[in-house]
């Protein structure tokens, strides 16, 4: 069994080197103003990423609780039945697993217990960087001649790529402060200034407002971009680790992102219990 | 900095009395331009301005405002201002209890002063003449007449606002619903959907602050990204309208060149808009193009046969600033909305609890 899952690790290990070995070959198609590659477009993970980031089994439920014979869906999720399972994933984590801390791994396990009160998706709250980039939901590359920005379709999440250094983030925020720089053809972007809001899936795993992310673009070929982000958070983790996934290029003729605002989905499970005539609760 | 600005208007005023006599277009070499040779609106501008969108009654069909009325308004600003912004006096003391009499945004506590409000220094100008409104036609600058289901909904919705008197005044006015049953009957900028004042729109207009705004283009897709509630809009160059099932909080957005200026087509409208009044059939064409003081100057068409009579139009500058975007979380910070519901229900209860009283001692 050990065996089997160091094969597995390596495997992976394996699978992610080739995804970069892969981006190193291709000449990418000039973007506007004829000098750096071509990144605009409609584009998107297609991964579990934003369930786990780290290598994963399916399991019941995003919030579980013990059961007579192993852990169940937690009361909260139990209707959901199979859609409310956590489909399984390879990981995006370069190793597989997260080196925490001591007592910032077992904060990860208290949110995953309450997930549902602590998860800021939940909420419809803004993801933050990198967990915008592997939402299921597409994103938009928008690149002019010397200016770039990325918009989500989640909760219309977007920020700019400055390119040029404006210095340290005015005050902390959700999306970070975003600063890139070509290095060849590949798209260099330190994100700064975020706050400890937002976490890294929906199983819990976490950051402090210590947090540096230093992403990588890179087109690997006409349809698809390496994304790799470098996590720097010596508070929460004993050193630097990397994620790495392929997005990919939606292909539909007319793809474009469409309105996902979901503040309006979420004002019940944050209203409603003052509506003045409030339904039915849980 | 005034100074820099002073010199800039006298410029400008010249250079548009010079442009006026010779009688030349835009100065089209001038302008900066994309490697395709479109004009190049790429940039961060701030569209604060003291011009009203409506124009004030005073000035009747009068567009251009008075060099000595501008002076004089921008000055009343800069003296409200220096005055906000004055330290305050630490050892002063609450509020008194009942308010004490701020209106407004101030909220009756002093809440919002100029300290929080952005709205520009002055009246803004085009090719150096001072505009008394954003509304160009009609020529009185004011909304065209309205048809009787416009006027139906104004008044519908006017019934929703009164001024806080601490009392559930809905429950005797018998509304139902009342204006504060449901998160869902809250204007969309407290409900952190869009943010106020049309500040997205389209069309996009000036507001009390936030008036950042940001150009991206390039040849297929021109991206506006309006700082307050970080709404991107994404104009799809020489495309085709959603299907018209397919409705947008910002509406559907296209856009294509007509010579030199950039036409952005908006239309597939949700029943709710950012514009107030407006509805789902609501089409907005806007326009941008340099003017031949060198500015980017922005104009819109309103048309919405549902509640107004004729189309509207108006026209301001987009002046560039230095200035970068501040995020504007808003439903991530909105403790406001459960506060308003909270202070409404328990409104009510004083209501209820007072009828219970004054029916006991009769």
């Amino acid at each position: 069994m050990a065996t089997a899952i160091r094969s597995l690790a390596a495997l992976i290990a394996l699978g992610l080197a080739a995804l970069a070995s892969a981006a190193d070959e291709y000449v990418a198609p000039r973007g506007p103003g004829g000098e750096h590659p071509d990144l605009n477009g409609i584009w998107q993970a297609l991964n579990t990423a934003n369930y786990d980031i780290e290598r994963h089994m399916a399991r019941h439920a995003m919030q579980l609780r013990e059961g007579p014979h192993g852990p169940l869906p937690a009361v909260d999720v139990l209707k959901l039945g199979a859609v409310g399972a956590v489909p399984p994933g390879l990981g995006v984590v370069e190793g597989g697993s997260l080196p925490y801390k001591p007592e910032a791994l077992e904060k990860k396990r208290e949110n995953a217990a309450n997930w549902l009160d602590r998860d800021p998706e939940v909420k419809c709250y803004l993801p933050g960087v990198p967990r915008a980039t592997y939402m299921p939901h597409p994103l938009r590359i928008q690149q002019g001649e010397d200016a770039i920005m990325i918009m989500d379709q989640y909760a219309n999440a977007v920020r700019e790529i400055y390119l040029e250094d404006i210095g340290e983030a005015p005050v902390d925020s959700w999306m970070g402060q975003s600063v890139g720089r070509w290095e060849g053809d590949t798209l260099v972007v330190e994100v700064t200034g975020q706050n400890d809001q937002t976490w890294f899936d929906r199983a819990g795993n976490h950051h402090s407002a210590q947090m540096t992310v230093t992403e990588r673009y890179t087109p690997m070929g006409p349809n698809h971009l390496l994304y790799e982000a470098t996590i720097d958070d010596p508070e929460t983790f004993t050193r630097p680790w990397t994620m790495r996934m392929p997005l990919y290029r939606r292909m539909e003729p007319d793809a474009r992102l469409l309105d996902f605002r979901c503040v309006e989905f979420v004002e019940e499970l944050l209203y409603g219990e003052w509506r003045r005539h409030p339904l039915e609760r849980p | 900095m005034n100074e820099t600005r002073a010199m800039k208007t006298l410029i400008a005023a010249t250079l548009a009395v010079a442009a006026a006599a010779l009688a030349l277009p835009a100065a089209a070499d001038d302008v900066p331009r994309t490697p395709a040779g479109k004009p190049d609106f790429t940039g961060t501008y701030n569209v604060a301005t003291l011009t009203p969108l409506r124009r004030p009654e005073m000035f009747g069909d009068n567009l251009v405002l008075d060099p000595a009325e501008a002076a004089r308004i921008a000055e009343e600003e800069r003296k409200l201002q220096e005055a906000d912004l004055a330290p305050d006096d630490p050892n002063r003391t609450a509020p008194p209890k009942g308010g004490d009499g701020s209106t407004g945004a101030a909220g009756n506590v002093g809440g919002y002063n100029a300290f929080w409000v952005e709205r520009g220094d002055g009246a803004f100008q085009i090719n150096g003449e001072f505009r008394t409104s954003i509304i160009t036609h009609p020529e009185n600058g004011q909304f065209p007449k309205m048809t009787p289901r416009g006027m139906q909904d104004f008044a519908r919705r006017r019934a929703f606002y009164r001024e806080n008197t601490g009392e559930a005044w809905w429950i005797e006015a018998e509304l139902d619903p009342g204006p504060y049953d449901d998160p869902e009957l809250r204007p969309l900028g407290e409900r952190c959907l869009l943010g106020f004042g049309s500040t997205a729109g389209p069309p996009m207009l000036p507001v009390l602050y936030n008036n950042t705004k940001r150009i991206i283009q390039n040849e297929d897709t021109v991206v506006i990204l309006v700082e307050m509630n970080h709404d991107a809009r994404i104009v799809r160059m020489n495309a085709e309208h959603a299907p018209e099932d397919q409705r947008f909080w910002l509406g559907d957005s296209i856009g294509w060149w007509d010579g030199d200026e950039l036409v952005i087509e908006t239309t597939n409208f949700r029943d709710e808009t950012a514009l107030s009044s407006a509805t789902r059939d609501l089409k907005v064409t806007e326009r941008f193009r340099y003017a031949e003081d060198g500015q980017v100057v922005y104009s819109f068409t309103v048309e919405d046969p549902n509640v107004w009579t004729e189309a509207w139009k108006g026209e301001y500058p987009w002046p560039r600033t230095d200035d970068r975007m501040f995020e504007y979380a808003c439903h991530e910070g909105n403790y406001a909305l459960g506060g308003i519901l909270r202070g409404a229900r328990r409104l009510e209860r004083e209501a209820l609890a007072a009828g219970a009283d004054s029916a006991g001692t009769e």
